[in-house]
């Protein structure tokens, strides 16, 4: 009886999960393999071609320096928090929550503000005589990765307080009494702790800058095309929706080995659990 | 024995809280100026870009769009997220651990993706019409948000108390509604919240299934975007961020908004 009813319950939202998101990612992965010229005619379509491959790789480069500068960016500051009395923190929490929970397209609109060609980095660098032509900084990859990671900084210094809260203080003390230095209490005691934590926060920042859509579209342009905007543009556009059907199916196997990978590696790098 | 933490760290941090508002009050700044292209600091002070907002057919009819997709995709999504949330806390020996993957699988799936497979086969192989496509990919979605936030919630609950009201003759439905639910009220507000911003911003998956007619407050500033280049942009992006204070607040009074950094 009991568990007639926990499947009851549960079986409205298995059922909006599998006929809305299941059948419909399984048909256009699907699709990709249905080519007449062999399953994997797409694929080698894709990988052959020099111009896909180019927004293959724009999109990993973009994503992968994100995550990166976001990591550095997110733990330094994220530490800051951490360590800070009540009041500042909550104060600087609700600096962080802010503008996470402000849109992406509101968040890169603020970019093209700045980076403009009239805009006010470059009205500012004229002003100060640094440059006597404006700067092409829009349609550059360079806007899309500063936009990308004026994104994902948010989420990572969230995911790292938590983490941080959570290695106790003593730890840190205990050492020091035996004698570490702080560098090396850092580098021994704090940093193998906040190894999966940061290993999660990559993850959600390389997998979120990896699918965006909305910054790419408004700061990349179709110069700086990168797996989203393709994407789109293959369905919406020229709507070669097998085409766009690929694209999908390269996310979907991008993102899925990443966390998977990935967390297998947090679950065995985590000092606590092992 | 509190650590110091180092002077050029506390000053690499507060460049960093700059980098992360600045830009948020350089669109505040632009909003108000009195030119009609986008300048900081604002030329003059005036709100006739907030009235503009309101003069702007789409900007009026796609804000009641989006409103009425976030609470109805989300008010949908509850509906059938919570009494899932409910089952795997209360019934964990019953249900499969891969359940709880299987509703987070909306965020694991690559939102565009998500939008164009909903596209090809909701939207169009099954002849949705698109107010209806979107209530469905807006409800699958925030389903995350509302199972994991509620599941939280519920899994700091104490089911002996539902049992003691069934075992003194309360029907197990109305001990659900009577004991349960109140209990995770906090749960339920803050999941609600958050799943309604989420929804208000998304962009992924509602440009694939806006069409002629409908659209969404997002999609409609970006097609915006492309045409003018004008404070009114400014002027949408600061009412948004009103909506975010608000959502901040609520969440701050249920769970706390540092449940966020867990």
């Amino acid at each position: 009886m009991p568990r007639l009813r926990a499947w009851a319950l549960s079986a409205p939202a298995l059922l909006l999960v599998f006929l809305f998101l299941g059948l419909p990612v399984a048909s256009t992965l699907a699709t990709t393999f249905g080519d007449p010229a062999g399953p994997f005619s797409q694929y080698a379509a894709f990988f052959e071609s020099r111009f896909r491959m180019t927004v293959l790789w724009r999109t990993m480069e973009v994503a992968l320096i994100t995550t990166a500068v976001s990591l550095v960016v997110g733990f330094l500051t994220a530490w800051v928090v951490a360590k800070a009395p009540p009041r500042a923190k909550s104060l600087l929490i609700i600096a962080a929550v802010f503008p996470l929970l402000t849109g992406v397209v509101v968040r890169s609109f603020a970019w093209l503000i700045i980076l403009g060609k009239e805009g006010i980095l470059n009205d500012t660098l004229l002003a100060l005589g640094i440059i006597e032509t404006p700067l092409q900084m829009l349609y550059t990859e360079f806007s899309v990765i500063i936009a990308m990671i004026y994104l994902f900084v948010p989420l990572m210094i969230l995911t790292l307080v938590g983490v941080l809260e959570g290695i106790p203080e003593d730890l840190t003390d205990a050492a020091a009494s035996l004698g570490a230095t702080p560098a090396a209490a850092f580098r021994q005691v704090v940093l193998p702790m906040a190894v999966p934590g940061l290993i999660v926060g990559s993850v959600l920042v390389f997998t979120g800058s990896f699918t965006s859509y909305a910054t790419p579209q408004l700061l990349g342009g179709e110069r700086q095309m990168m797996m989203g905007t393709f994407l789109y543009q293959r369905a919406m556009v020229t709507f070669d929706w097998v085409g766009a059907s690929t694209i999908a199916a390269i996310m979907v196997v991008v993102t899925l080995t990443t966390v998977l990978v990935m967390s297998k590696m947090a679950r065995r790098l985590n000092p606590v659990a092992g | 024995m509190r650590q110091k933490t180092h002077p050029l760290l506390i000053a690499f941090a507060a460049l960093t809280f700059a980098f992360l508002i600045g830009p948020l009050v350089i669109i505040i700044g632009t909003s108000l100026s009195e030119t009609s292209y986008l300048t900081f600091p604002p030329e003059g002070l005036s709100l006739k870009w907030y009235e503009n907002i309101f003069e702007i057919s789409a900007f009026r009819r796609t804000m009641v769009t989006s409103f009425i997709l976030a609470v109805g995709g989300t008010a949908l999504s509850m509906a059938i997220g919570i009494p899932a949330a409910y089952a795997m806390a209360r019934y964990r020996v019953q249900l499969p651990a891969f359940l709880g993957n299987i509703y987070v699988l909306p965020i694991l799936i690559p939102e565009i993706v998500l939008g164009f497979s909903l596209m090809k086969s909701v939207a169009i192989g099954a002849d949705f019409p698109i107010m209806a496509a979107l209530f469905v990919g807006h409800a699958l979605l925030v389903l995350p948000y509302c199972v994991r936030v509620v599941g939280a919630s519920l899994n700091a609950f104490d089911f002996s108390i539902e049992e003691a009201a069934v075992s003194l003759g309360c029907p197990r439905w109305k001990a659900f509604f009577l004991v349960v639910l109140p209990n995770v009220r906090a749960g339920i507000i803050a999941g609600f919240i958050l799943a309604f911003i989420t929804s208000l911003n998304d962009v992924s998956i509602s440009i694939f299934l806006t069409g002629p007619g409908v659209s969404t407050l997002p999609i409609q500033l970006l097609a915006h975007m492309e045409q003018f280049f004008d404070p009114t942009i400014a002027a949408v992006s600061v009412l948004l961020m009103f909506v975010t204070v608000g959502v901040m607040a609520i969440v701050e009074r249920t769970l706390g908004l540092t449940f966020l950094t867990k």
